[in-house]
């Protein structure tokens, strides 16, 4: 087999050296009986041409690619630069462990380092860690945070928050006697509603969680947000569910938000069905010892040289064990290295023109999809990459299959999630999108209602 | 002195540009109010394409990789990569979206359904939810079924028993998931007894959580008398897989007594670790704690698959979408590589090389436990002149990568050594070279041990300065 390197000659020496004369001693401490029956029932060893054309046989059971797409609700399709493909698959990021021994792996330490400061300067606060596990689990460690450092345990979630994202946060806190009420959105503006955030806002709230871009695609008014919070001596965080937003708008912390969380596929990660993903969080200073996550802080060697290490590791379950802040171990060191290889390359003016492009896509989008009889956008304003159509004959989700059979992907039928919400219809777009997209998009809808 | 590359701020000039994209062609009409929008990020890097490329080429020689050489972690199971799987993972009809059709993405489906079953057989259990995105994220879902299946009967309870020689994210899942975490002491053989558990056995036990093959190496041969224990007192076994490369093919938990363990597919399956993540933290249940599973489910409903979101038994999502599905794929990969004839020889192999490993180093290094040896052998410091951490700073500069150091807690100064089966004869043999003479130098010139590395981008590094004085990003004109 290619993978195991030992001969038959080897292992009879090496057996002869232990003082073995079958390998099935090693295992004499085992239990026998039926629970040692041999694995006879999997199929046979595949030569790796015939893997390679089982698994094509496989993908061509998958018939999405190739179709023009606006899927997006919290994973997106971003152009990938080859930069990034090529670098992260070097085996030297791909395949070393957590570097625990920081004298053999200053390459990992160094561009997680790079990483951290990116997304500290992405969010406008203070410090980033180096990873969780993605946007959903992100925004559930929002919450063990706020509640850990404020000592309270009612934390408000907005209603427009990720409806995914919700469902996780309430996996995690359903044991921790955490008490989860939610924020009513403005149906008219599609932002949080802040008369009922005022009034669900009281002494015993640890934090408002709020998704901005939320989950209706729309920008919410953060500075005003973290004003109200901040009132009550709360802790605020936004949740970003979609980084394109990142550069393009106002960060968390320029608007007094304190921490901020979410899903960063979108810096140079694949779709790839979900997942793997990248989840991230920052946050002012002065939560930077009960933050969650491996930490890459810089020091120096014994000759005095620049070097980085894992730091602040008391946080973490290797030492604090029950106690730790968090139970993480791995997470997404080699998603992190790619969103920073991305970052690079994009740069200060490429991250600025992929985001606008994003924004003037839906845009244009918006305000042509006004004009069609069948559609209504919901908000026509102050979206950025996200526009809500309400369907008003049938429902999204037929509206979807209709653009299928034209070879669109049209959006996520908010049914999905919400089966009250039927006739309505989220589109996402991007840079990888152009005006011939979008028309024959505005075209298909136009035909199919 | 500095041979370190310049951090990628450093190289920034005012300007330059590495993206290749245009800009949109559509009305540069923005529909946003304008004091929503934000300028551009000060110091952001401005570098061009072939200066990123350069940089992290200067960054990749400073690792060190399974790709470079041996890396005998102990319990990280630190083997080939295949690199086949990078390409079939990359393969573009696997990358949808994944609130795609299902009907479009049967393919993606069968992956998952096919990876499961595969796991269902080496196991025993009677199924698997892939969805958990690590190790310790499968030990929190875990511990979350097990809380909701003795929520259903009637009582949660409030403790779970762990032995002293598991992992720190044992306790740590535990606790997210509303319990104390108690630990138990192992017994003389390095295992924990009958004895022992029952000492700590009451109503208020939920569960054990159990690391078989344990981070000694040693197989909880008492394993299926400790499950009916557990049984008969209304707790349930918590099978920490990490180490099952030692097991797979050769033995079925579930058939031994396990309700709940999780597999690592960054470990036995294979795929890269990626220096620290993604991983992916699969956990089997027996068939009583089927319904609990998070969701999603994907389900065979004849020649198709379905995704199941809703099960009002379940324990709710733990992850946006499916888990990481390409990690699963790069897995699945490799078991259909390996099929029926050579999953068994992995472990064997993986066996065998440990013991071989153990045989040559237990003359040269204190054995603390002298059970049998499956995939790993722990050896203490006791008895040397100098530390472990001087053995494995001084193995960095002969090439190699130090095992496990001080883990697990109860050997004093262990050295925890895990070869796996991907690594020939004469790696072992070199390595046991190696450790001869460091030993060597230990006796005659310990201060070359506890100078060590000199032969590393950079020395050792000062960890307390670190934490002291956080640096945990760059600033303009920032430093220590």
């Amino acid at each position: 087999m290619r993978y195991l390197p030992l001969t038959g000659a080897e292992r009879e020496e090496m057996k002869k050296v232990i003082g073995i004369s079958d390998v099935s001693e090693l295992f004499s401490c085992l239990p026998t009986g039926e629970c040692r029956r041999a694995p006879d029932r999997l199929p046979p060893a595949l030569s790796e041409p015939d893997l390679i054309a089982a698994f094509r046989e496989i993908a061509r059971k998958n018939t999405a690619s190739g179709l023009l797409s606006f899927l997006g609700a919290g994973a997106y399709d971003h152009f990938i630069p080859e930069v990034v493909s090529y670098l992260s698959a070097k085996g030297e990021f791909l395949t070393p462990y957590t570097p625990y021994q920081p004298e053999v792996s200053q390459g990992s330490l160094q561009a997680i380092f790079e990483y951290q400061t990116m997304m500290a300067m992405l969010t406008g606060l203070d410090v980033a860690n180096a990873s969780l596990y993605d946007g959903a689990t992100a925004a559930a460690e929002a919450v063990l945070l706020a509640v850990r450092r404020s000592g309270r345990r009612r934390v408000l979630l907005s209603s427009s928050l990720h409806p995914e994202y919700a469902a996780v946060v309430r996996t995690y806190a359903q044991n921790l006697d955490i008490e989860l009420p939610t924020v009513a959105v403005d149906v008219a503006s599609g932002r949080v509603d802040s008369s009922d955030l005022r009034a669900k806002l009281d002494d015993s709230a640890a934090a408002f969680v709020f998704q901005s871009p939320n989950f209706l695609g729309i920008v919410e008014d953060g500075r005003a947000l973290g004003a109200i919070v901040h009132e009550r001596k709360a802790y605020s965080a936004q949740v970003v569910a979609e980084a394109m937003a990142l550069p393009f708008l106002v960060p968390p912390g320029e608007n007094g938000i304190d921490i901020a969380v979410g899903e960063a596929q979108s810096f140079g990660l694949p779709l790839g069905f979900g997942g793997p993903y990248l989840g991230f969080m920052a946050a002012r200073e002065e939560f930077m010892r009960q933050l969650p996550g491996r930490l890459v802080g810089q020091t120096r060697d014994l000759d005095g040289r620049r070097g980085y290490v894992l730091t602040l590791s008391t946080r973490e379950q290797h030492i604090k064990r029950e106690k730790a802040t968090s139970n993480i171990c791995s997470n997404q060191a080699w998603c992190a290295l790619r969103a920073g290889m991305y970052l690079a390359v994009m740069g200060q003016a490429g991250l600025a023109r992929a985001a606008r492009s994003c924004h003037l896509n839906a845009a244009y989008f918006a305000k042509e999809a006004a004009g069609l009889p069948g559609v209504r956008v919901v908000y026509p304003r102050n979206f950025f990459n996200e526009v809500l159509l309400e369907v008003r004959r049938g429902s999204a989700a037929d509206l979807a299959r209709a653009l299928q059979e034209k070879g669109i992907l049209a959006g996520v039928p908010l049914s999905w999630f919400d089966p009250g919400k039927e006739d309505r219809l989220l589109l996402a777009f991007s840079e990888t999108h152009n005006r011939a997209a979008v028309d024959r998009l505005l075209a298909a809808i136009g035909d199919a209602s | 002195m500095n041979t370190l590359p310049s951090l990628i701020f450093e190289r920034s000039r005012d300007g330059k540009i590495g993206c290749g994209l245009n800009d949109a062609n559509v009305p540069a009409e923005a529909a946003l109010d304008r004091e929503l929008l934000r300028p551009p990020i000060a110091d952001f890097p401005q570098v061009s394409e072939v200066e990123v490329v350069r940089h992290y080429m200067a960054l990749a020689r400073l690792n060190y990789s399974v790709d470079a050489g041996f890396y005998p972690l102990g319990s990280c199971t630190m083997k080939y990569n295949p690199k086949v799987n990078e390409k079939i993972a990359t393969l573009e009809e696997l990358q949808a979206h994944p609130y795609a059709p299902h009907d479009l993405v049967q393919g993606n489906l069968e992956i998952i359904t096919r990876l499961e079953e595969w796991l269902v057989e080496l196991t025993g259990m009677a199924g698997f939810t892939l969805a958990p995105a690590a190790g310790a994220h499968g030990e929190f879902a875990g511990m979350l079924i097990i809380r909701r299946c003795l929520q259903e009967r009637g009582d949660p309870r409030k403790i779970v028993l762990i032995p002293d020689s598991a992992h720190g994210t044992n306790p740590a899942s535990a606790h997210f998931a509303g319990y104390e975490a108690r630990q138990i002491p192992s017994n003389a053989r390095g295992i924990l007894g009958r004895k022992e558990l029952r000492a700590h056995l009451g109503p208020d036990v939920a569960a054990l959580m159990m690391t078989n093959p344990n981070t000694l190496g040693i197989f909880e041969s008492d394993i299926a008398a400790i499950a009916e224990d557990l049984h008969a007192n209304g707790s349930l076994l918590y099978m920490d897989g990490a180490n099952f490369n030692a097991l797979m093919g050769v033995v079925r938990p579930g058939e031994l007594g396990v309700d709940v363990m999780h597999l690592n597919l960054h470990k036995t399956f294979s795929t890269p670790h990626g220096g620290g993540g993604p991983g992916s933290g699969p956990v089997g249940v027996a068939a009583p704690l089927l319904p609990y599973l998070p969701v999603p489910r994907v389900l065979r409903e004849g020649e198709r698959l379905k995704v199941v979101y809703d099960d009002p038994r379940s324990i709710g999502r733990v992850k946006n979408f499916y888990g990481h599905f390409l990690v699963m794929v790069r897995a699945l990969a490799y078991l259909m590589a390996l099929g029926r004839e050579h999953v068994a020889r992995v472990a064997e192999d993986a066996v065998l090389n440990a013991n071989y490993l153990r045989k040559r180093l237990e003359g040269l290094l204190e054995l603390p436990y002298q059970a049998p040896t499956l995939h790993e052998v722990v050896f203490s410091d006791q008895g040397l002149p100098v530390k472990t951490l001087d053995i494995a700073k001084r193995l960095l500069d002969y090439g190699c990568h130090p095992f496990t150091v001080y883990f697990p807690l109860i050997v004093h100064g262990a050295m925890m050594i895990e070869p796996t089966e991907t690594e020939s004869k004469e790696t072992l043999d070199e390595f046991v070279g190696v450790m001869e003479t460091i030993l060597g130098e230990a006796r005659d010139n310990p201060d070359l041990l506890r100078q060590a590395p000199t032969r590393t981008p950079v020395r050792r590094l000062d960890e307390t300065l670190a934490a002291r004085r956080p640096l945990l990003r760059w600033r303009r004109g920032e430093d220590h």
